[in-house]
């Protein structure tokens, strides 16, 4: 037997079938049918996701939002209640420690959602650095399930579950919003209803109590089985924020990369001020400001694929070099360069139908249009620096 | 437990050989569910010597990269081009239009038989 965590809905998804898999301590569906349905389903119509195994804690009290200005890098003073902010967590060198979602559910209230692997960490770290300030925090990923339902039909199945006074609410959610919502599943289920998610499409994050999480699992499949809704696992979930060009902590995220490598520098704030209008000291801001400054090492890019070859997360990024064809009938034509970067993620493209990569490169190769190749196993495949995403929804 | 065709052998890798001559070469329903989605096939040129055990191609996924292992020694005489242009066929159909290599047979390699395989695959 494994160590790994379950979530409430785990018999629910071997009864449907799913082949499951460890991620971040937890036994996860990989997948129920096939990782190209689901993702296609997701794409033209929506795909039902299991996302307890994320952390939820909340901070709670008149310093909570204080106690987040300090601990994280952004600003959870400037959200406004019923809005919800990615944010992430560094260390004292202005190093990732995790990318989390912010939601501000009342004025002395915030839920912050760290990735499941990193959760307990997230809990102990944002303890530690509320210490003094006048804020409970407490973490409830264990009692919360949360489930996602993305796709362009996303709308239409969460609201039919909805009371209809409130379905308008729903409705009128804006990205990156939530409201708590009363649902029409069994005797009545509380939930936060979050217009929030990481495939790239319209879709709502659900939470609720894990004492609810089947029956509206249940509930959320019955009511999209119209609409062509599918269960969908993480091999899927994978492959949508790939296309939608969204970081995965450990990917393209780790305690060796500053936000500003990442791209994500937008989402440090350092001019931001505390009650007073001082200027506020967070966890790595010293460090974030010199990187801000300094020349970065590295750059994260996307890459299209020109042969049929997928890389793979950990292959070599090399120049191109001349000559040397490749086997016959492979596209590929190029011998192994020289090394400048390193794949973070990588998949055949679902929807694009091309292989697409992110990767770290040296900034000389980071252009747009750059002509690269990765290293497929002692091949070159050839790719190019592309912008991010991939893919956009219409 | 899942049932495989009986008139097919096994290796321990999941390939699987018919009788026929050419042998006709595949891998298992249990390999192509492992995999996933399979999204691309470097197979063996025509005319290609083979040698049991050997490593002659691979199969993606959309989340992994297999080895494809030669079952048997011999001469590579057919590649399944259909699969190759549309590698979903490896899922759908992997001991039917999912195969993969016919090869002109010298000798077999280490084969099992469908019930032994049945328990290797669990």
């Amino acid at each position: 037997m494994s160590d790994e965590k379950t979530t409430p809905l785990d018999a629910e998804h071997r009864a449907l079938g799913a082949v499951m898999t460890g991620f971040g301590g937890w036994l996860m569906p990989l997948r129920y049918t096939s990782d190209l349905a689901e993702h296609r389903a997701v794409r033209a119509a929506a795909g039902l996701f299991d996302l307890s195994h994320m952390g939820e804690i909340h901070l709670e009290g008149p310093g909570a939002a204080t106690a987040l200005d300090r601990a994280l890098v952004g600003s959870a003073a400037a959200i406004a209640v019923g809005r919800a902010k990615y944010s992430m967590i560094c260390a004292d060198d202005g190093s990732v420690l995790d990318d989390l979602i912010v939601y501000r559910l009342a004025d002395e209230h915030f839920l912050v959602v760290a990735n499941a692997g990193n959760a307990a960490m997230v809990a102990r770290e944002l303890t530690a650095r509320a210490a003094g300030d006048d804020v409970v925090v407490t973490d409830r990923s264990a009692s919360t399930a949360l489930v996602a339902v993305q796709g362009p039909r996303a709308e239409q199945i969460v609201t039919s579950l909805v009371a209809p006074a409130a379905a308008d609410a729903v409705r009128a959610l804006r990205y990156y919003a939530a409201s708590p919502a009363f649902l029409q599943v069994g005797d009545g289920v509380e939930a936060l209803v979050a217009r929030t998610g990481y495939t790239g499409e319209d879709g709502f994050e659900l939470f609720v109590d894990a004492a609810d999480a089947v029956a509206l699992w249940r509930a959320l499949l019955a009511a999209g089985a119209g609409h062509g809704l599918v269960p969908a696992g993480l091999a899927a979930r994978d492959s949508l924020r790939l296309e939608a060009g969204m970081p995965l902590y450990g990917h393209e995220l780790d305690t060796t990369t500053t936000p500003y490598e990442a791209g994500l520098g937008r989402v440090v704030r350092l001019d931001k001020t505390d009650a007073a209008g001082e200027r506020l000291a967070f966890v790595g801001r010293d460090a974030l400001a010199a990187r801000k400054v300094s020349a970065p090492a590295r750059v994260l890019v996307g890459l299209r694929g020109e042969g049929r070859r997928s890389a793979r997360a950990g292959y070599d990024v090399v120049t191109r070099a001349a000559g040397e064809p490749g086997r016959a009938g492979v596209e590929a034509g190029v011998k192994v360069g020289v090394k400048v970067g390193t794949v973070t993620s990588a998949a055949p493209s679902p929807t694009l139908g091309h292989p697409i990569a992110m990767a770290y490169v040296t900034p000389e190769v980071s252009a747009e249009g750059t002509e690269l190749a990765v290293d497929v196993r002692g091949r070159a495949e050839p790719f190019v620096v592309v912008p991010l995403p991939f893919y956009r929804r219409a | 437990m899942a049932s495989y065709p009986e008139n097919l052998q096994y290796s321990r890798e999941h390939e699987w050989v018919d009788a026929s001559s050419p042998a006709v070469i595949g891998i298992t329903s249990h390999a192509a569910d492992a995999l996933g989605d399979v999204v691309y096939l470097e197979l063996p040129e025509v005319g290609a010597q083979i040698s049991a055990g050997d490593v002659v191609g691979e199969i993606e996924s959309t989340k992994s990269v297999s080895e494809l292992y030669a079952p048997v020694s011999g001469t590579v005489v057919e590649v399944n081009q259909a699969a190759i242009d549309d590698p979903a066929l490896v899922n759908s159909d992997p001991f039917g239009a999912g195969w993969l290599l016919k090869v002109e047979i010298t000798s077999r390699g280490d084969l099992i038989d469908a019930a032994e395989y049945a328990v290797l695959a669990g």
